[in-house]
């Protein structure tokens, strides 16, 4: 680290976690995250007006505490990145405003970046600069993609989505079927905690979007519609019949369907693709069993598997203050202060400009 | 310098005051885009009254009442600046700049009504004296219930006129009544916090459904 490297505070609030991460060039200096993840419990799912309400709460209180953790005085800072899009618009908004609040304060640039690209770019404070071209692999409750990045910053169609989900997204299914089998949400770490008690293959779970006919027309894209029905279909026959449902199988079983198709999809476009380097980030990142798998196969590939630790592949604003140093970095033109908070960004949009 | 603004309406609108008087004001041109539009008419009010944010002793905002999206946007705004420059936030509700502008301009005398447009078929709604002081808390509901002959002054009369027939003054807040009333010290002064009045749309799910039973079971 020295000091020639740009000093970033990142803004995320694209969901239920308020995240102001501060970093250094590649070095993680802070990363505060307040999640309003308790309040959405009972309601099985983010509430997006209590997510809102809870950003507006927390935000400046993050901001301080981001400052006290990494030492550093606002007015040190070289440039405020925010995530602003996609997400939930409100939530977005919140954290895009407090944002252009800063900017606006101690007269330095703005970045309105992507989400999706910033948990790519969060990597770079674990395992230094990212090989371009690498694959990404992007699992959360909100999105599961696949990406071939060849400039994190959006350069010349940097950021080439392969594939995507059809339906649910792979943390979406996590979260529903935890219900189905009584766990807590959200649902990722239960499942993951009791598949450690149960056997992968105990109940054969169909693998989305994999037989001949959907590879032609949806060789990259996932689908984890069809196994939240199957699991549910399982469970509650189990049920009618009088028989305890073997939650640690059941959940071991799913897990594995999951994590075989992500694994074998990326694999399969890094392949084509000619791509050594596979990148895995986004909440479901955190899942024991996807890192195994996926460094398994790799290996026999000849792939490169980075994952960032979990605290890294959930929300937080240190990805996104990752990507606007790498924008500073690569003298990109900041963002304009009208900046709009956008829902839908499509992945291929990494700088609001 | 004291910097006002509020976007507890469908009208963003921002001034700068200088203990004297206000010395620059900008309004949205467009409804709506709060998020998008308040930080460059912050900029332009600065550079209209030729000061920078080092020079701001105080943020004036408007709470609300307000649909929560915009409001929102300007508290974030005011709590994050305050934050940066030290200074304090003057929280104020922001159907009384509507009141003061109706006051000071002669648009009524005696008691009246400040109801501006909630959405929704309702109205947020707030009782004032002949001096502008408010009365009581605001309050959110339908026009009919809270029907009144008095002159009511605010969007929420125009918008119902069944309701209430005697419309008055200003339709919308305006942050150089906000700033002047927060300089006079005409206005109690609230914490930075949202007035929502209504909470979250939010529905605790029931049990998981039985799929067996509503889809058609597979042979
Ligand atoms: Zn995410």
């Amino acid at each position: 680290m020295t000091r020639d490297e740009p000093l970033v505070l990142g803004i995320e609030t694209s969901c239920d976690e308020t995240g102001v991460g501060i970093v250094r060039g590649h070095t993680l200096l802070a990363d505060a995250v307040a999640s309003s993840v308790e309040q959405h419990a009972r309601f099985g799912g983010v509430v997006p007006e209590v997510a809102s309400r809870a950003h507006l709460e927390a935000m400046v209180p993050t901001i301080q505490r981001a400052c006290d953790t990494a030492g550093v005085s606002l007015r040190d800072v070289d440039a405020i990145a925010v995530t602003h899009g996609p997400g939930l618009a409100g939530a977005l908004l919140v954290g895009v405003a407090s944002a252009k609040a800063l900017a606006l304060s101690l007269g330095k640039p703005i970045y309105g970046v992507n989400h999706l690209a910033a948990h790519v770019a969060v990597d770079q404070l674990e395992h230094g600069p990212l090989p371009e071209p690498s694959l990404a692999l992007l699992v959360s409750g909100g999105h599961s993609s696949l990406l071939k990045v060849t400039d994190i910053t959006g350069h010349d169609g940097g950021v080439d989505p392969l594939g995507a989900t059809i339906d649910d997204a792979a943390g979406e299914a996590f979260d529903k079927v935890a219900r189905l089998l009584g766990l807590p949400f959200p649902g990722g770490p239960h499942i993951d905690r009791a598949a450690r008690e149960g056997n992968q293959v105990a109940i054969d779970f169909p693998r989305g979007l994999t037989s001949r006919r959907d590879l032609e027309r949806h060789r990259f894209d996932f689908s984890f519609s069809g196994l939240k029905t199957a699991v549910a279909r399982w469970v509650e026959a189990r049920e009618r019949s009088g028989e305890p449902v073997p939650v640690a199988d059941v959940a071991a079983s799913f897990q594995e369907a999951v994590c075989d198709v992500l694994v074998r999809k990326a694999l399969d476009a890094a392949a084509s693709e000619g791509i050594e380097d596979l990148m895995i980030g986004g909440g479901v990142a955190a899942n024991s069993r996807l890192r195994v798998l996926a460094e398994e196969r790799a290996s026999k590939l000849g792939i490169r598997v980075r994952v960032p630790r979990p605290g890294l592949c959930t929300d937080n604003g240190a990805m996104v203050a990752a990507l606007g140093a790498t924008m500073v970095e690569r003298g990109r033109t900041p963002s304009p202060l009208d900046l709009p908070a956008d829902s839908s960004l499509p992945v291929t949009e990494v700088l609001a400009g | 310098m004291l910097l006002a603004f509020d976007t507890a309406s469908p009208t963003v609108t921002v001034a700068l005051h200088d203990g004297t008087d206000v010395v620059a004001e900008a309004t949205a041109t467009s409804s709506m885009r709060h998020g998008e539009q308040l930080a460059p008419l912050i900029a332009q009010v600065l550079a209209d009254g030729g000061a920078t944010p080092a020079d701001l002793t105080g943020i004036a905002v408007g709470v609300g009442p307000g649909p929560f999206t915009g409001l929102r946007v300007g508290l974030v705004t005011a709590r994050t600046m305050a934050h940066v420059l030290d200074v304090p936030v003057h929280g104020v509700c922001s159907l009384d700049p509507l009141a003061l502008e109706a006051v000071e301009t002669g648009a009524v005398d005696g008691d009246f009504l400040v109801a501006t447009d909630a959405r929704r078929k309702e109205v947020y709604l707030a009782s004032y004296d002949a001096g502008a002081v408010r009365q009581d808390d605001p309050v959110v509901d339908r026009p009919a219930t809270l029907a009144s002959d008095r002159p009511v002054v605010g969007e929420g009369a125009t918008l119902y006129p069944d309701a209430f027939p005697v419309a008055r003054g200003p339709q919308r807040p305006s942050a150089a009544w906000l700033a002047r009333g927060v300089v006079a010290g005409r206005f109690t002064v609230l914490e930075p916090e949202p007035l929502y009045l209504r909470r979250p749309d939010a529905e605790i799910p029931r049990a998981p459904k039985a799929v067996l039973a509503d889809e058609p079971s597979p042979r």
